[in-house]
């Protein structure tokens, strides 16, 4: 697997779309555990935050719990570059809501939306973007 | 539970505080907190947009809405229930029980636009012809026949998620363009609610699909995916030829073509597969996009060139902000 920088953080629940969506991406990434009792990713570096929404019709909870508890560590949302968040159109205005919520409270960039697990389409266009996040993170590092 | 009532086995009650499957209760709280009823729905705005459509394509919407009750009724009388001897905890069986009684509310709103909207006999006429479509009562006889007692519970929820992420589609097309041009907007505002529903049906029976799935050996895993794309393609095969039958007249088919192969994907996603259509033959009409959802331009931050390609330098935010 190629390293990517900035690193890929995501969480995906047992129905496993942003899963399949991360395996099709092939980079490496760390995956927020389902279960509270496991052990969060440590963030070593700076990352790209993928994410499903699961809001009701009101927009209520779109944001997964366990992702509220990984960004509560001030540290681990220091580090977010930008969010990648999934939904499903035929949720109308709440779809892919979670990354317009996480954008907003942690001032960082919607990169990319996509449906369930994502078409060849989305694979080619967040591989190409984050390599060029990529090449924008190292200049701004030099 | 019905099976435990004339045995000895214990019979128990349900109990939410003791889950065997988070995810049934997820489900069971969204499916409530969307919970509607047409009355909701302030359909009689629609009735001096109605009076503008021609004759021909009020025609048209009745019968996509009669195709569209039928397929409710199946899922509510017949598919929900069907899947309730298959289930693996008692809470999922909860859950069944409320997306059978919403399919029964889908299919009474679509009465619901009738009554608002036409005439006793346009609507009669219109059931009529939803008993006389061969498309329609095909495919709504192929997945009765899925739904069979007898028959595996893996491939109902097979047929179950592609009757709900899929079938719908070629209906739930019209309002989606008639709201695009500004007509009918109270309707699809209900329609939207339906979809919405329909949405968390197949995800949520595409998910015990899987589940279940996961537990089986390679070989029944490789027949009941390789039934599901053979189902898929037999309903394909009448979708097309519904859709033409409807759409023709009116010059839209193949748009609605590229909605239904955008919609398949999706339905075969819910199961856990890939996606069978190439992009390329599933670009939506953007407005029927936009009537799908609100605010879902193309969000390309990606593509963005040159000098607004702007990366925002995360401030420190408070524990508070994060009480959501």
């Amino acid at each position: 697997m190629e390293p990517a920088v900035p690193g890929l953080i995501y969480y995906s629940s047992e129905s496993g779309n942003t899963a399949r969506f991360m395996h099709k991406l092939g980079f490496a990434a760390q995956r927020i555990p389902i279960s509270p009792k496991d052990e969060m990713p440590a963030v070593a570096q700076d990352y790209v935050l993928i994410l499903p929404t699961f809001a009701d019709g009101e927009g209520r909870g779109a944001v997964p719990k366990q992702v509220i508890r990984f960004l509560n560590d001030p540290a681990r949302r220091a580090r977010i570059r930008g969010v990648i968040a999934s939904g499903n159109r035929n949720f109308g205005a709440t779809f892919a809501l979670a990354g317009k919520i996480i954008a907003g409270k942690c001032n960082v960039p919607v990169l990319w939306r996509f449906e369930l697990a994502g078409l060849e389409t989305d694979i080619a266009r967040v591989r190409r973007g984050l390599q060029l996040f990529r090449g924008m993170e190292c200049s701004t590092m030099a | 539970m019905k099976d435990h009532v004339a045995s000895r086995t214990v019979l128990k009650a349900i109990n939410w505080n003791r889950l065997q499957d988070e995810k049934d209760l997820e489900v069971w709280n969204r499916l409530t907190v969307n919970f509607w009823l047409p009355e909701k729905v302030p359909l009689s705005n629609d009735v001096q947009s109605w009076s503008t459509l021609r004759p021909e394509e009020r025609e048209l919407t009745i019968r996509v809405f009669t195709g569209l009750t039928l397929l409710d009724t199946v899922q509510s009388s017949v598919g929900a229930i069907s899947m309730m001897p298959d289930v693996v905890t008692q809470h999922e069986e909860a859950c069944l029980t409320n997306i059978a009684f919403m399919e029964s509310v889908h299919a009474r709103s679509y009465s619901s636009i009738f009554s608002t909207l036409c005439s006793t006999k346009e609507i009669d006429d219109a059931f009529r012809w939803s008993e006389e479509n061969p498309h329609l009562q095909s495919k709504a006889r192929i997945v009765l026949e899925k739904y069979r007692a007898g028959e595996d519970p893996l491939k109902r929820k097979i047929a179950s998620v592609f009757l709900e992420s899929f079938l719908f589609y070629s209906g739930f097309y019209l309002p989606m363009y008639w709201s695009s041009r500004a007509k009918l907007t109270n309707t699809a505002d209900l329609i939207r609610l339906i979809i919405r529903d329909e949405a968390v049906h197949g995800y949520y029976i595409g998910y015990k699909y899987q589940r279940g799935l996961e537990k089986l050996d390679a070989a029944r895993q490789q027949e009941l995916k390789d039934f599901a794309f053979a189902l898929m393609f037999d309903l394909y095969d009448i979708e097309q030829k519904y859709t033409e039958e409807l759409y023709d007249g009116i010059g839209l088919t193949e748009d609605v073509k590229a909605f239904l192969h955008y919609n398949a994907n999706k339905a075969l996603q819910n199961l856990g597969y890939e996606a069978l259509f190439p992009a390329s033959v599933c670009e939506v009409n953007p407005a029927i996009l936009a009537a799908l959802s609100p605010d879902s331009e193309n969000h390309d931050f990606f593509s963005g060139s040159g000098s607004s390609y702007v990366i925002g330098k995360a401030v420190a935010t408070e524990d508070d902000d994060w009480d959501f």
